[in-house]
């Protein structure tokens, strides 16, 4: 029986596996270092927040891999012998394969400052970080203030997370908005505005310089790289983005890049070996992808792709239109197709924004300036129906369209307040037209006609 | 895990410590019910009307003082920090005392009332005598231990309904929902079959007496609607107590079934019915502790389905043993009766044979023993029934077995005073036959749904986890599928605590309801038709 050997047990891994077994009955073995069973790594927070236990996290139970004849095995893999197919476990054991799947994820980014290796500095990763995080800001006697480095999705999740304990929090962010190398300037701002109202002291255009020391070889204080300023402090966290955790595989003769460099049947240059997930990188990006796409959804997807390639159906990695999705503290974002912000945006893409006057809800809409076909769709505080928007993108929707039938794709609770009619009239005073809006309709929604 | 703090003391660290004000609050909500404990001990107080008063208003004014420095000071959102860190959410020291005190009062409550100052054919001692002064207000008559216990029910729902209103103020569907469950309990449930009483001996009911009518309880929940003595109630008032009988019966034959095709049995369950009400604003603070293993769910099924054979047996043979066997007498008789019964047994078990075998897989074998089992009961009733006797039991024997297991035991001492330890919904989940019967429609015959949207799941599992009705969530959401479950009770909080916007609960149409339309899990529409191919 064909041995498939699952190198990690992230999403990638586990649907992975789970698609292999629907589809197979090869022999299946998931390795992990991390823990030992498969978790939801994007519920961490919510475990140092008491929202869940750490078994909450786990969506199957443990008999499920049992029961699927998945064997789990928890060591730390140092070397791939590729040439005689087996993988070496750090206690020595060797474990031989017919197929390789390596879906190690991503380790937290450190940049050479000085000071990045002290006690009391730390990513936000993986359930190590978390059991870290416990010990080095269990309450705000412990840790005073903490201070985080870089302004993104992780970034704003650690400071949440930390102010559930009443830990003060200096959020130093290097761009002169929030995450404004991916939102659009109206959306940044909003946020910028949320994270203060947290009482999150926020320092835009701001970079670490070192990180300094008290006798003990803990931190104690930070110092900022345009003013000098010294920011005491007790802990450090380091949340200026991931990149692919590869180191194990220098010497192994598989191509590397970024990550692990695979063609688009996630095949790496050596034979009956593969790559899927955070730590995969694509030769060449697949549309406005990046080549390293370390997102839980397309981790999930190349999963099941490579399953299919794997029992014998070969299938490219043929992502659809682009979506995605956070929460920032209060406000939950979604996004699907292209918006790009104002640095990175192409010429001929417009975009429409409408933001409430009092309330944290906006949403931007991006089209084509010629065509007026739709590019994509940001919204803050309001929820978005997926399949309609996926619709309107595969159907090249223009703008008009898409604003006059924005009542069916909300996804809101029943009886939330709606606020198509303004987001309506704001268009048709930016751009001087008079579309009417579309009452929602559960026939078009439902695509029963 | 071992690095975590489990300390029992109330006064931790945040985000589980209190506040000054909620200590002050904690004090005073604890004189209330201290006023209330000294009565119990026949401690006499020479204003009744006064010291209730005051009472009642500690109790409420302390937990609505509490939620309000809980909430007022924190932006809209959700609430949940430190729900796995306090002792009183967590099954703690805390958890636990609350339960059996829960517990131990309910069991007071059902078996020993003189405790609390029931004295038949007397004055009311204790606290029931605390409480008379209000009965006499409302009914005329002196309080009992079901109005005290009718009164602590409704200041409940009341209290801690603020409290949830306060907590989901940036939800609408939650804050009509409690608003909702609030105005049902104290009109339909409180006031309203109190203030009916007064009506008894009246000539608009032609000199008769009601029996206590709490409306929105409909049989089977209300088991014993349908029992000689409240028939003769009924019968006895008049135009008025007809209309009444009709409408009990109406209320589960066609009330029942037009509303849970249009919502689901969510506009019931949680927005209408006291358990319900109980359980989603007391109970609010427990939801996370019901059980989600594969486990629970299949004794689940084989619990509350037993039951409403259990109600369905018993009220037919508490019905049977009263109805005569002369026709000119009365058009209903013994055998029109189990006639009647067996045919519309015999025509729901036909229609879902028919036309939904395919949903119910292998569970229709179950449901067709179940089926069985009434319907040999049934055949049983008349060959060896006489008098008294019905079947191999007295009908009587049935009825006080039902009332006692699944009446008291059950709903009361098991379904409320375990909600720190088993989660706000156990009698409604594996005891509720009302909740049983509207789920076996809502999962077969409804427009209701929860619509999981596309592939932004992320399997964080806080549906799940704050789930009460202990449904997996995720695993229907985490594979793009919708979720049509007959136990879900439609309470939103799956979707509130979504951190991605994933769950809706939503009616629309029948077709495709179920099987989710071609999902986007992300990946081209190619890749997902085969992915999901059954």
């Amino acid at each position: 029986m064909e041995h498939i050997v699952i190198i990690g047990n992230g999403i990638a891994g586990v649907t992975a596996a789970r698609h292999i077994r629907k589809l197979s009955d090869k022999k299946i073995t998931i390795i992990s270092s991390e823990t030992q069973y498969f978790f939801s790594r994007t519920a961490l927070m919510y475990v140092y927040m008491g929202h869940m236990k750490f078994e909450h996290t786990q969506p199957y139970e443990n008999h499920f891999w049992k029961k699927n004849r998945i064997d789990l095995i928890q060591g730390f893999v140092t070397q791939i012998n590729t040439g005689n197919k087996s993988v070496l476990l750090e206690n020595s054991h060797a474990i031989p394969y017919d197929k390789l799947i390596i879906a190690t994820g991503s380790k937290p980014n450190k940049f050479g400052w000085p000071g990045q290796n002290l006690d009391g500095v730390q990513g936000l990763y993986s359930k190590q970080d978390l059991d870290l995080l416990e010990k080095n800001a269990p309450n705000n006697k412990v840790c005073q203030r903490a201070v985080i480095v870089g302004g993104g999705l992780i970034g704003i999740e650690l400071a949440e997370m930390l102010r559930t304990r009443n830990i003060p929090v200096t959020f130093l962010v290097r761009e002169s908005s929030f995450w404004n190398g991916v939102l659009p300037g109206g959306e940044s701002q909003m946020i910028n505005e949320h994270i203060l109202e947290h009482h999150i002291d926020l320092r835009l255009n701001a970079t670490l310089k070192e990180i300094i020391p008290d006798e003990n070889g803990r931190v104690k204080s930070v110092v900022l790289e345009e003013t000098g300023e010294e920011i005491p402090c007790n802990l450090v966290g380091l949340t200026a983005g991931v990149s692919p955790n590869i180191e194990f595989l220098k010497d192994s003769g598989i191509e590397l890049g970024r990550g692990v460099k695979v063609n688009r049947f996630l095949e790496t240059n050596i034979q009956d070996v593969y790559a899927i997930g955070d730590c995969a990188e694509q030769h060449e990006a697949i549309g406005n992808r990046r080549p390293v796409e370390a997102v839980w959804y397309t981790g999930r997807m190349m999963g099941e792709t490579l399953a299919q390639t794997i029992c014998g159906n070969k299938m490219e990695y043929n992502p659809g239109h682009w979506f995605n999705s956070a929460k920032f503290l209060d406000i939950e974002y979604q996004t699907y197709g292209w918006v790009f912000p104002e640095k990175k945006k192409k010429e001929n893409e417009v975009h429409f924004h409408w933001r409430h006057p009092h309330e944290k809800k906006c949403i931007t809409i991006a089209f084509d300036q010629d065509s007026k076909q739709l590019l994509g769709i940001n919204t803050f505080g309001i929820r978005l129906r997926h399949q309609v928007i996926d619709q309107w993108l595969n159907d090249k929707r223009d703008i008009d369209f898409v604003v006059a039938h924005l009542a069916d794709a909300n996804f809101d609770p029943e009886f939330y307040r709606t606020y198509e009619s303004h987001i309506i009239s704001k268009f048709n005073t930016d751009f001087g037209k008079s579309i009417k809006l579309k009452k929602k309709s559960l026939k078009r929604i439902f695509q029963l006609g | 895990m071992s690095n975590y703090d489990k300390s029992m003391a109330l006064t931790g660290q945040p985000p589980k410590s209190l506040s000054l004000n909620q200590k002050f609050a904690t004090v005073l909500g604890m004189i209330g019910m201290g006023i209330l404990l000294l009565a119990a001990f026949n401690v006499s107080f020479p204003n009744k009307t006064l010291w209730l008063t005051i009472s009642l208003l500690a109790i409420s004014l302390g937990t609505i003082w509490f939620s309000w420095d809980t909430y007022s000071n924190k932006l809209p959102g959700i609430k949940n920090d430190g729900v796995w860190f306090k002792s009183i959410s967590s099954r703690g020291l805390w958890g636990w005392m609350a339960g059996l005190a829960l517990t131990g009062f309910y069991i007071i409550l059902y078996f020993y009332p003189e405790y609390l100052g029931q004295v038949n054919g007397g004055e009311n001692k204790g606290v029931i005598a605390l409480f008379d002064p209000l009965s006499k207000l409302l009914s005329g008559n002196p309080a009992s231990q079901w109005f005290v216990y009718g009164t602590l029910y409704t200041v409940a729902i009341l209290i801690f309904g603020v409290k949830f209103l306060w907590k989901y103020r940036h939800n609408r569907y939650e804050r009509l929902r409690t608003f909702s469950v609030m105005f049902f309990q104290l009109a339909f449930a409180f006031i309203i079959p109190e203030v009916m009483a007064r009506l008894n001996g009246h000539k608009i009911l032609n000199g008769g007496s009601l029996p206590y009518y709490d409306l929105k309880s409909v049989w089977p929940l209300n088991y014993y609607n349908f029992e000689g003595y409240r028939i003769k109630g009924f019968l006895s008032s008049g135009d008025i107590g007809f209309a009444l009988l009709i409408f009990g019966i109406l209320s589960i034959f066609v009330i029942t079934p037009i509303l849970t095709y249009k919502y689901g049995k969510r506009w019931y369950c949680s927005w209408v019915c006291g358990c319900g009400g109980l359980a989603e604003t007391a109970g609010d603070a427990f939801r996370q502790l019901s059980d989600k293993s594969l486990n629970a769910w299949k004794i689940e099924r084989w619990v509350v389905h037993s039951v409403v054979v259990f109600v369905t047996l018993m009220t037919t043979a508490v019905v049977y043993s009263y109805l005569g066997t002369d026709t000119s007498k009365y058009w209903l008789t013994k055998s029109t009766f189990l006639i009647g019964v067996t045919v519309l047994l015999t025509l729901v078990f036909g229609w879902v044979m028919l036309f939904k075998r395919d949903q119910l897989q292998k569970d229709a074998q179950y449901g067709a023993i179940g089926y069985f089992v009434i319907i040999m009961a049934l055949i049983g009733f008349h060959f060896f029934s006489d008098g008294g006797h019905v079947f191999l039991f007295k009908s009587e024997t049935l009825r006080k077995t039902y009332s006692f297991l699944i009446g008291s035991i059950f709903s009361g001492v098991i379904g409320t005073g375990f909600y720190p330890i088993f989660g706000s919904r156990v009698w409604c989940r594996f005891g509720c036959p009302m909740a049983a019967i509207l789920g076996f429609q809502q999962r077969l015959f409804s427009r209701f749904r929860i619509t999981t949207n596309g592939g932004q799941c992320i399997s964080c599992g806080n549906c799940s986890t704050y789930c009460e009705m202990g449904i997996d969530v995720r695993a229907y959401a985490q594979k793009g599928e919708n979720i049509v479950r007959a136990s879900c009770v439609g309470c939103g909080i799956c979707s509130a605590v979504c951190p991605r916007g994933v769950l809706k609960l939503e009616n629309g149409p029948l077709e495709g309801r179920i099987d989710s339309n071609q999902v986007l899990l992300g990946n081209d529409v190619d890749l997902m038709s085969l992915v999901n191919q059954k």
